[in-house]
């Protein structure tokens, strides 16, 4: 149509096109798989969410996993059936690693959900671009040139100066986007209409290359009479690059690290275009795509394939020959062989190449760089690839980045003509996942290091704050103790305690509870007894099923305790049964347990606990026998599962809060605990 | 006599005047810490695991920078960290030290919820803040926090918490590197 003044790119090669073999007839639609393996993973960015659970049924066209967070699309069922598995399948990746999938098995009847279109004008008008947005990533429209970006992020919301809608396909026997500019540029059109109203483009540029006259010819008919402008450019590879066919078109050069939306362009490949329209104008989500089988096969062509169409599937139904060695994921130039042919397709599958010696030979054996400068005569990207394979090479990432490694679009026009064969692209692609793998490591040390300096910190503050409330109390004990002093002094055991306290000590902890114990009983205490006795009615109801593996002596011992759960006990008896009653038992508790979890450990390695110690006059040998014995009670509650262990654990922290001035040790490694808890939620 | 006199005066005056101004500055600007230790502390993992024999990465990297410790004690950073940490410090590559461990493939820390007692030992233990519980509910490991160092597996008194390895996955795979055959 109009004489439009055309740009060139820099370097650019052309290899054979062999896009004969495919383009010649029709779409067909592909025949329905038993199977559908369908990836959370079809897009850039995070996996989709799933929706739905194994052996639901799903419908054709419902949405069976959301778009997570921005830089996502959603994922619908490709057929009706019901769903088989949702786990890890191996994927259509270069690592053949597995990815999680959604497996449904179809039941042929190709049931579709109710399909309406929206009402998009309606929300254009209204003004509302992010109803818009929503719906095409509910959608699950992306890029289906081979990028996966989600489409509904390019709608920006603000007015374009040009939209650029890519129909070059440069790459050598694809021609899935030739065929469906033939035989569907009426529905191509009207999408194209619908983006550059939803942009508000101000000029629409579709770029075809000139080895597909049938395809221009077919889009500049639809096309007539409208405001779009369907432009021939050149054969010459890789024109299809997004950058590339911006620079051919409007001479503009999008510069690392720069948005083609800033200069105020914005391009969109014709399948994508399609799928846009069959989104917004009847409401059906992204459900297939059209792929090129090619190569080695017996019907070379284009199918229209449901998306998670196993990958064998389709090359068994295009009559894959027996000398297929591997078979290509996308072109000969960009594409990956596929390490297993049971994934499932995805969103970005425009070709299965099926490999064999005849048609790609294998590359001769690499030569020594001679720098001969032809890769960088190549570099659409204008790049010196001889200095990054180099780096890349060396394992200098730093200085590969330096020289703009992630300007590089992995295009294999340098690998093309280089005269050594060295396999250009694999160590650029090699360079990029050391980066970020490199880049990962760093920001996760990052994070570790962060958090260990607050922890650091945290603990410091911990300590202070402790050191500075247990001086306050020890001045209150000592006030106290002092005017008791004489009621106190009745019995050895106390006076050794107001001694303990009047040295304001705060490391002598057992003087300034017995001190605490025999003044006003504080809050503290009531707590502790009240814990106390909840964890022994736990205890028991817990222990009380169990009886058939419990020691006999204990079942008794802890229903008496039942009875008189808050009564003080006789300071010297050795009772099992009465210990939580007693202040300093309370405040002992935490050792107890402790001791009660090291039964429990000790019982599971086969060694039983020693039965409990023969009390003693002494005080310290008295309350080790306590300890035991209440190990013995615990030990029951242990047994009989989580629920004593739940319990004896609420105890302890009554006995910590209780017992804050007990042991500084004891402190010093609890209390931060909570206080970490405390933070985190 | 006066215009030599009068220039070496003012050259006197301004070195005076520069070398005031310079004291100052590396009063006042002065760097605070040991430059040399936080590169170190750059390149180690920070897994804060102590297997170096160090309560952590930055006590570490303040042994090495003081000469108290060799480079070769870090297992989580591998060959790879004792190269950098040679290249750094100018010294030469050793091999890693075996008494310090062996390099493991990186793991996380997963509690089972079913079997915790919450007791809370284990976030006591660990270095990063990286679990969450309350006492006496159930406990868990933030899974994007953890640095696999182990220090939480012996203090569970109920043994809950098992290392799982951290497998690749699609967005942590690398390439492969390219076998280099040059024709001689
Ligand atoms: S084309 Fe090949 S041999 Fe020539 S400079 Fe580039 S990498 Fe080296
Ligand atoms: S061994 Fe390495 S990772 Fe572990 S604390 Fe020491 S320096 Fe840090
Ligand atoms: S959870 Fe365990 S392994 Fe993970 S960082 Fe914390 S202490 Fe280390
Ligand atoms: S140490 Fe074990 S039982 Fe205790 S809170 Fe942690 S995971 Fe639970």
């Amino acid at each position: 149509m109009s004489v439009r003044q055309l740009h060139r790119f820099h370097g650019g090669v052309h290899p054979p096109e062999h896009k004969m073999a495919s383009n010649g007839s029709r779409i067909e639609p592909a025949p329905l798989p038993p199977q559908l393996i369908i990836a959370l993973s079809q897009h850039i960015g995070s996996p989709a969410e799933p929706l739905v659970a194994v052996g639901e049924r799903v419908l054709k066209g419902q949405m069976i996993a959301q778009a997570s967070g921005t830089l996502s699309a959603a994922v619908h069922a490709s057929s009706s059936g019901t769903v088989l598995a949702i786990e890890p399948r191996p994927s259509a990746h270069p690592s053949g690693l597995a990815a999680p999938c959604i497996v449904i098995a179809t039941d042929g009847e190709e049931r579709w959900l109710e399909r309406q279109p929206v009402p998009w004008r309606d929300w254009l008008a209204a003004g509302d671009v992010r109803a818009i947005r929503d719906y095409l990533r509910d959608m699950g429209v992306v890029g289906l040139g081979g990028a996966m970006f989600p489409s509904h992020l390019k709608l920006t919301g603000g007015a374009l100066q040009t939209l650029v809608i890519n129909g070059a396909e440069c790459e050598p026997y694809i021609s899935c986007d030739d065929r469906l500019m033939r035989e569907r540029a009426g529905e191509i059109v009207a999408g194209i209409a619908l983006l550059a109203e939803l942009t508000q483009a101000s000029e629409v540029l579709v770029g075809i290359e000139d080895n597909k006259p049938e395809a221009i010819e077919a889009m500049r008919l639809a096309a007539g009479g409208s405001a779009i402008d369907i432009v021939a450019v050149p054969t010459i590879y890789p024109s299809g690059g997004a950058k590339q066919l911006i620079r051919i078109l409007t001479g503009k050069e999008v510069a690392a690290g720069v948005r083609s939306t800033d200069l105020g362009v914005q391009c969109f490949n014709v399948g994508t275009v399609y799928a846009a329209y069959r989104a917004l104008e009847h409401g059906e989500p992204l459900i297939s795509r059209i792929v090129t089988l090619t190569g080695t096969v017996a019907k070379p062509g284009n199918v229209e394939a449901l998306l998670g169409t196993p990958l064998d599937f389709l090359l068994h139904h295009a009559g894959a020959h027996d000398e297929m060695e591997a078979c290509i994921y996308g072109g000969p130039m960009m594409g990956f062989a596929l390490p297993t042919l049971a994934a499932g397709l995805t969103k970005a599958g425009n070709c299965l190449l099926a490999k064999s010696q005849a048609i790609l030979p294998r590359a001769p054996a690499e030569m020594p760089c001679i720098r001969c400068g032809a890769c960088a005569d190549a570099c659409p990207a204008e790049l010196q690839p001889m200095d990054l394979y180099w780096f890349a090479r060396s394992k200098q990432f730093g200085r590969a980045q330096e020289r703009n490694l992630f300007d590089c679009i992995e295009c294999g026009a340098c690998a093309y003509v280089c005269p050594s064969h060295i396999r250009l692209v694999d160590y650029y692609r090699y360079a990029k996942s050391e980066i970020w793998a490199a880049e990962r490591d760093k920001q996760a040390a990052d994070l570790a290091r962060e958090r260990h300096t607050f922890r650091q910190f945290r603990l410091e503050r911990d300590k202070q704050e402790k050191a500075e409330r247990l001086a306050a109390r020890a001045a209150a004990a000592k006030q106290q103790a002092a005017g008791k002093a004489e009621a106190a002094a009745k019995t050895a055991q106390a006076a050794t305690a107001v001694e303990q306290a009047s040295a304001a000590n705060a490391s002598m902890p057992a003087g300034d509870t017995v001190a605490a114990s025999k003044g006003a009983p504080s809050m503290d205490d009531k707590q502790a007894k009240i814990a106390a006795a909840m964890a022994r009615a736990a205890a028991r109801r817990a222990g009380t099923p169990a009886t058939g593996d419990t020691p006999d002596p204990v079942l008794p011992s802890v229903a008496a305790a039942q009875n008189e759960p808050a009564t003080p006990a006789p300071a010297l008896t050795e009772s099992a049964a009465t210990p939580a009653g007693s202040d300093d038992a309370a405040a002992l508790r935490a050792e107890r347990i402790r001791q009660a979890m090291a039964t429990a450990k000790a019982r599971r390695t086969g060694t039983l606990a020693p039965p409990p110690a023969d009390p003693k006059q002494q005080k310290r040998e008295m309350e080790a026998a306590r300890l035991a014995a209440m190990s013995v009670d615990e030990r029951a509650a242990l047994e009989a599962e989580k629920k004593a262990k739940i319990a004896a654990a609420m105890a302890r922290v009554a006995a910590q809060r209780q017992g804050e001035e007990t042991s500084a040790q004891r402190q010093s490694e609890d209390q931060p605990a909570q206080r970490g808890d405390e933070e985190k939620s | 006599m006066s215009a030599l006199g009068l220039s070496l005066m003012l050259m006197a005056g301004l070195a005076l005047l520069l070398g005031a101004v310079l004291g100052f500055a590396a009063v006042r600007f002065r760097v605070e810490g040991d430059p040399i230790a936080a590169q170190i502390d750059a390149i180690l993992p920070q897994t804060q695991c102590g297997q170096c024999g160090y309560p952590g990465c930055k006590p570490y990297a303040e042994a090495i920078a003081n000469d108290e410790a060799d480079i070769n004690q870090c297992p989580p950073g591998g060959d790879d960290g004792v190269r950098k940490l040679a290249e750094l410090l100018g010294r030469d590559y050793k091999p890693l030290n075996a008494e310090h461990g062996a390099p493991a493939p990186r793991a996380l820390a997963v509690i089972d919820e079913a079997r915790c007692i919450g007791c809370t030992l284990c976030i006591q233990a660990c270095p990063v803040d990286a679990i969450v519980g309350a006492a006496k509910h159930m406990h868990t490991v933030i899974a994007a926090e953890c640095t696999g160092c182990e220090l939480c597996i012996a203090p569970c008194p109920v043994d809950c918490i098992a290392m799982l390895p951290v497998g690749v996955t699609i967005p942590t795979w690398r390439y492969p590197t390219i076998p280099l055959k040059v024709v001689a």
